[in-house]
C-alpha cells in the first residue's frame, strides 16, 4: 500500500481491511466478521428464527389462534387431529393448537422477567465483589455460594411452597435461584479486568468506583454473560414447565405448556396428543435457546469451547 | 491414583479439607437461614394448622407461645438451629411421623436411581465425550452433539411420559410405575432400603429380577441426562487438553495415539471431571423430583412433591435441608478428591 | 558428500495452512540436508522455522497441508510412511525438545514416569530397567539427585531443571537426530548457557545430528556448524557459522546490524529492513547443497 489514501472497491473490503482508519471502521469490521461466523452456524440461525417466531406468535396470539384457549366445549372433547383442530382438543374440548399459541405468551413472560431480574442482580453482585475484593468479596461470594448449595429446582420448589403456587411466584422463585452463576461469571471477569492498565488510567483521571464499574467493567462482562443467559433460558423454560407440571406454576385453566402436559397425563393411553403437543412446544423453544446460545458462544466467547 | 496417596500428601490434603469444612459450615448455616426464612413467609398460619380454625383465641395464643412464635426472629432462628442440629426436622402433617424418619425411609430409593444413573453417565458419557473430542466433526461428534442438545432441551417429565407410553403401554416391554410389581411388594425386608441389595441379602432372585426391570426405565432416563451433561463437559475438557504442548511431547516420544488420548489427555481431564460428576449428581437429585412423580417411585422426590401439594411445610423444608446438605457433602468430597489427586493443588 | 553420513534430506518442502482469509503459505519450497552436524535455523517469528521442524516429525495439525519432493531420513521417505511406522521414527530416531518445559511436561505425572515412558515405548524393558536407565539419563543431564527428582512433579522443578528433564526424556531412546525448537528462550539467562552446554555435550558425545531452531542469530552462530536463515517461509541463505560475518545477503546483514555490540560506538542501531522481493527470489538450489 503505497498511496496515502486507500480506496476500497467495495463495502466488504472496507470492512475487512487490516488497517482500519477509525475505531468505527474497526468495530464494524469486527461485527461483520462476527456476523459472518454466526451466519455460518446454520443451527444457531435456526434457533434465532424459532425465537423470533415465538415472539411473533406471542404478540399476535389473538389473531393466530382460531379458538378461545380457555372456553370449554364438552361436546368436542378429546378429538384427534383434524383440519379444524390441528392438534386435536383436550379433555375439556379446548383446541390444543390455540392453547399452545396462547401459551407462548406465558413462556415469553417467564423467561423475559427472569432475565430482567436475575441478570442485573448477578452482574451487580459479581462486579462489586470482584472490584472491591477483600471483605466485600468474601461476604457476597459466601451468600452466592449459599444459594448455589441447593439444586436449583429444589430451592425453587421450597420458595413456591412458601409463596404459594402461581406463575408470578414461580418467576420469583426461579429468579432467586438463577442469579448466583451470573455473579460468579461477572466476578471472574471483573478480577481479570480490575488490574489492567486502562482501568488504572481511568482511576487516575479521578473516576469513582461506581463510574468504573458501570461504565467500564460491566460492558466488558456483557458478552460472556449474554452467552450464559441465553444458554440458561433453555433451563429456565424447563424449570418453569416442571413447576407447571407439578401444579406449582401457572394454574389451570391458563394454557401453560407444563400444566397442559400434566392435565393430559390421565389420558395418555388413548389420547397421546394431549401431552405430545405441549411437550414438543417446550422442547422446540428450549432447543432454540440452546442452539442460539451455542452459536453466540462461538462468536462472542471464542476461547471457551471450539 | 494410589501413587498420589502418600502419607505426607494425605495429611496436607486433610488440613486443607478442614479449612474447607469451615467454609462449608458457614454455607450450611446460610442454608438453614434460608429454609428458616422460607418457613416464616409461608402464608399458611402454622399455629392455625396445629390448633384448627375452631380454636378460641386463648387456645390459639397458648399454642403460639408453646411454638415459640412470640419470640424475636433471631431467637426463633436459634431454637430452629438447635432443633435441626439435634436431628429434629419437625413432624410431618401428612404422615404424622418425624420428618427425618420419613426421609430416612424414602431416601434409599432415590439414591438407588441416582447412583445407577451416574454410573450410566460416567461409563457412556465420558467415552462418548473423549471420542467426539478426538474426531471433531466426525460421526460420533455429531451424535454426541445431538445427544447433548436433546438432554439440555427435552423436559424430563415429558420424556418419561413418552417412555411410559411406548415401552409400557404400547409394547409392554418394561414394567410400569413403582419399584416392584404389586404382588412382590413387601416380600423382601427393607434392611438397607436399597431394593437390589435387600434382594441379594434375602437371596430372592425373582424379586431381584422384577426390581431390576422396574429400575431400567427411570434409571436410564435420568442416566441419559447425566450422560448428555458429562459427554459435553468431557468433550470440551478434552479439546482443551489435546491442545496442550505436553500432548505434542508424548507424540514426539512415539507414544501410541490411544495412550496419548486415554492416558495423557484424559488423565488430565479426570481431575475437573470429578467436580462435574459431583455436580451432575446434584442435578440428578433435581431430576428425580419429576421422574419419581411420574414413575410413582417412592423416593425423596415423590415425598417432596406430595408434601408440597399438601402444604406440609415441615416435610418440604426438611427435604430441602437434606437435599442441600447432600449436595454440600458431595461437593466437599469432590474438593477433597481434587486436592488428593491433583499434584498442583497439594 | 558421503551418502552414509547424510541423515536428513528435505527437498522442496511446502506447508500450507488453510484459513478463512485464504491459504497461508507458511513454508515455500525449501530444501536442505543434514549430516551428523549441528545446523541452526534462524528467523523471526512467523518465518516458518518451527513449522519446518515439526513437519519432519509429521506432527503438524491435521489440517496443515505438507508437500515435498522428498523428506528422507536415513534413506526412508518419511512422507510415505504409515502412522505406525512413523511412531517408530518419533523418539527412537528423531526427537524434539520444545520451548517451555512448563507446558511441555505432563502436569499430573511424575518426571520419572514420563522419562521412563519414552524408554519403554521403544524398548522391551521392564519398569525396573526403565527406571535404572532414567536415573542414568538424569545423571547425564547433570542432575545431582536423580532419585529425588525422579519422584517430582513438573510444577515442582525449575525451568532449567525442567528443560534438562526434557532433554533427558528426548535422548533416552538414543535417537540420531534432535530438533531443538527454541530450547532456551523460556529460561533465565543464567541457566540458558548451562542447558546449552549440556545439549552440546550430549549431541557431540552421541554423534547425533541437531537442528537448532532459534531467533537468536548470535547464539546459533556460536553453537552450530551451519546456519539456515529463513524469512517469510523461505530460505534466504545457508551459511557456515564461521563465515556468517562475511555474508552479503541483505536480510542476514540486516539481522546482524540490529545486534548491539560492546565495541560498537554510540551510533543508533539500525532497524531491520525487509524486502518483499526476497519472497519471490529463488535462493534455493545452489547455495543450499553446500555441506558443512
Amino acid at each position: 500500500m503505497t498511496e496515502k489514501t486507500t480506496t476500497y472497491s467495495s463495502t466488504k473490503e472496507w470492512l475487512l481491511t487490516d488497517t482500519p482508519a477509525s475505531a468505527l471502521q474497526a468495530a464494524a469490521g469486527r461485527a461483520y466478521l462476527g456476523l459472518l461466523e454466526f451466519l455460518k452456524n446454520r443451527l444457531a440461525v435456526l434457533g434465532l428464527m424459532i425465537i423470533v417466531a415465538l415472539v411473533f406468535v406471542a404478540l399476535f396470539a389473538p389473531y393466530i389462534a382460531p379458538f378461545d384457549p380457555i372456553l370449554t366445549d364438552l361436546k368436542h372433547r378429546l378429538l384427534p387431529f383434524s383440519a379444524e383442530h390441528f392438534f386435536g382438543t383436550d379433555e375439556l374440548g379446548r383446541d390444543i393448537f390455540s392453547r399452545i399459541i396462547w401459551g407462548s405468551r406465558l413462556t415469553l413472560y417467564v423467561i423475559g422477567l427472569v432475565a430482567i431480574i436475575a441478570a442485573p442482580v448477578g452482574i451487580i453482585v459479581g462486579t462489586v465483589a470482584g472490584y472491591f475484593g477483600g471483605i466485600v468479596d468474601m461476604v457476597l461470594m459466601r451468600i452466592t455460594d449459599i444459594f448455589l448449595a441447593f439444586p436449583k429446582l429444589i430451592l425453587a420448589l421450597a420458595f413456591v411452597a412458601a409463596l404459594g403456587p402461581g406463575i408470578e411466584n414461580a418467576i420469583i422463585a426461579i429468579s432467586i435461584t438463577s442469579w448466583p452463576p451470573y455473579a460468579r461469571i461477572a466476578r471472574g471477569e471483573t478480577i481479570t479486568i480490575r488490574n489492567s492498565d486502562f482501568i488504572r488510567a481511568i482511576r487516575l483521571q479521578g473516576a469513582g468506583p461506581i463510574r468504573i464499574i458501570s461504565g467500564h467493567i460491566m460492558p466488558l462482562c456483557l458478552s460472556s454473560l449474554i452467552v450464559r443467559v441465553t444458554l440458561d433460558m433453555a433451563g429456565i423454560i424447563l424449570t418453569a414447565a416442571g413447576l407447571g407440571f407439578l401444579g406449582l406454576g401457572a394454574q389451570p385453566p391458563s394454557p401453560e405448556w407444563g400444566a397442559m402436559t400434566s392435565s393430559g397425563r390421565s389420558y395418555i393411553l388413548d389420547h397421546w396428543w394431549l401431552i405430545t403437543m405441549p411437550g414438543t412446544a417446550i422442547f422446540v423453544v428450549s432447543l432454540a435457546f440452546n442452539l442460539l446460545g451455542d452459536g453466540l458462544r462461538e462468536v462472542l466467547d471464542p476461547k471457551s469451547d471450539n | 491414583m494410589v501413587q498420589f496417596l502418600t502419607k505426607k500428601r494425605f495429611k496436607k490434603a486433610t488440613t486443607q479439607t478442614l479449612q474447607l469444612i469451615a467454609i462449608v459450615l458457614i454455607t450450611f448455616l446460610g442454608l438453614l437461614l434460608i429454609t428458616f426464612l422460607i418457613g416464616r413467609v409461608v402464608p399458611i398460619d402454622p399455629v392455625l394448622a396445629v390448633v384448627g380454625d375452631k380454636a378460641s383465641s386463648e387456645v390459639y395464643e397458648r399454642a403460639r407461645i408453646a411454638m415459640g412464635l412470640h419470640l424475636p426472629l433471631w431467637q426463633q432462628f436459634f431454637i430452629y438451629l438447635s432443633s435441626v442440629l439435634r436431628g429434629d426436622l419437625g413432624t410431618s402433617v401428612l404422615t404424622a411421623k418425624p420428618v427425618l424418619d420419613d426421609i430416612f425411609r424414602v431416601f434409599p430409593a432415590t439414591m438407588e436411581l441416582a447412583f445407577l444413573a451416574t454410573l450410566f453417565g460416567v461409563f457412556v458419557g465420558i467415552p462418548l465425550g473423549v471420542l467426539s473430542a478426538v474426531k471433531r466433526g466426525g460421526l460420533l461428534d455429531h451424535i454426541s452433539r445431538v445427544v447433548g442438545l436433546l438432554g439440555y432441551s427435552l423436559p424430563i417429565f415429558w420424556l418419561a411420559l413418552l417412555a411410559l407410553i411406548v415401552f409400557y403401554a404400547k409394547f409392554d416391554l418394561l414394567p410400569g410405575p413403582g419399584r416392584v410389581d404389586i404382588f412382590y411388594e413387601g416380600i423382601v425386608d427393607p434392611i438397607t432400603g436399597f431394593m437390589l441389595i435387600d434382594c441379594i441379602l434375602a437371596r430372592d432372585w425373582e424379586v431381584f429380577r422384577n426390581a431390576l426391570s422396574h429400575l431400567i426405565m427411570p434409571a436410564t432416563l435420568l442416566g441419559y441426562y447425566s450422560m448428555a451433561y458429562l459427554s459435553r463437559m468431557t468433550r470440551s475438557f478434552m479439546i482443551e487438553q489435546l491442545r496442550q504442548e505436553y500432548i505434542l511431547t508424548a507424540r514426539v516420544k512415539g507414544v501410541a495415539e490411544w495412550k496419548v488420548i486415554w492416558g495423557h489427555a484424559l488423565g488430565n481431564c479426570s481431575i475437573p471431571l470429578i467436580t462435574v460428576i459431583a455436580l451432575s449428581f446434584g442435578t440428578l437429585l433435581e431430576g428425580s423430583v419429576l421422574t419419581e412423580t411420574i414413575f410413582a417411585w417412592p423416593g425423596l422426590g415423590l415425598y417432596l412433591t406430595n408434601s408440597l401439594l399438601n402444604a406440609d411445610m415441615n416435610s418440604v423444608l426438611g427435604s430441602t435441608i437434606v437435599v442441600g446438605s447432600i449436595f454440600l457433602a458431595v461437593n466437599l468430597f469432590s474438593d477433597f478428591l481434587y486436592k488428593v489427586m491433583d499434584p498442583r493443588a497439594r | 558428500m558421503i551418502l552414509e553420513e547424510q541423515l536428513l534430506q528435505v527437498k522442496n518442502l511446502n506447508i500450507i495452512f488453510p484459513s478463512p482469509k485464504g491459504d497461508v503459505h507458511a513454508v515455500k519450497n525449501i530444501s536442505f540436508s543434514l549430516g551428523k552436524e549441528k545446523i541452526g535455523i534462524v528467523g523471526e517469528s512467523g518465518s516458518g522455522k518451527s513449522v519446518t521442524g515439526r513437519s519432519i516429525l509429521r506432527l503438524l495439525p491435521p489440517y496443515a497441508k505438507i508437500s515435498a519432493d522428498k523428506i528422507s531420513f536415513k534413506g526412508q521417505d518419511l512422507l510415505s510412511l504409515s502412522e505406525k511406522q512413523m511412531r517408530k521414527i518419533r523418539g527412537r530416531e528423531v526427537s524434539m525438545v520444545m520451548q517451555d518445559p512448563k507446558y511441555s511436561l505432563n502436569p499430573v505425572r511424575t518426571v520419572g514416569k514420563q522419562i521412563s515412558e519414552a524408554y519403554i515405548v521403544h524398548r522391551k524393558a521392564t519398569k525396573q530397567e526403565a527406571k535404572e536407565h532414567t536415573l542414568k539419563m538424569l545423571e547425564a543431564v547433570r542432575i545431582r539427585n536423580p532419585e529425588q527428582v525422579y519422584r517430582l512433579y513438573p510444577h515442582e522443578v525449575s525451568g532449567g531443571m525442567g528443560q534438562r528433564i526434557m532433554i533427558a526424556m528426548m535422548l533416552i531412546p538414543d535417537p540420531s537426530l534432535l530438533i531443538a525448537d527454541e530450547p532456551t528462550s523460556a529460561l533465565d539467562v543464567t541457566v540458558q548457557l548451562q542447558v546449552l552446554a549440556i545439549l552440546d555435550d550430549l549431541v557431540s558425545q552421541r554423534g547425533m545430528g541437531l537442528i537448532f531452531i532459534s531467533h537468536d542469530l548470535e547464539l546459533v552462530s556460536s553453537f552450530c556448524d551451519r546456519i539456515i536463515i529463513m524469512y517469510g517461509g523461505r530460505i534466504m541463505e545457508v551459511v557456515n557459522a564461521a563465515d556468517l560475518h562475511k555474508s552479503t545477503h541483505p536480510y542476514t546483514r540486516g539481522l546482524l546490524n540490529c545486534l548491539p555490540r560492546i565495541e560498537g560506538g554510540n551510533e543508533r542501531l539500525s532497524t531491520l529492513v525487509r524486502d518483499d522481493a526476497w519472497l519471490d527470489a529463488d535462493f534455493s538450489a545452489p547455495s543450499v547443497t553446500v555441506s558443512g
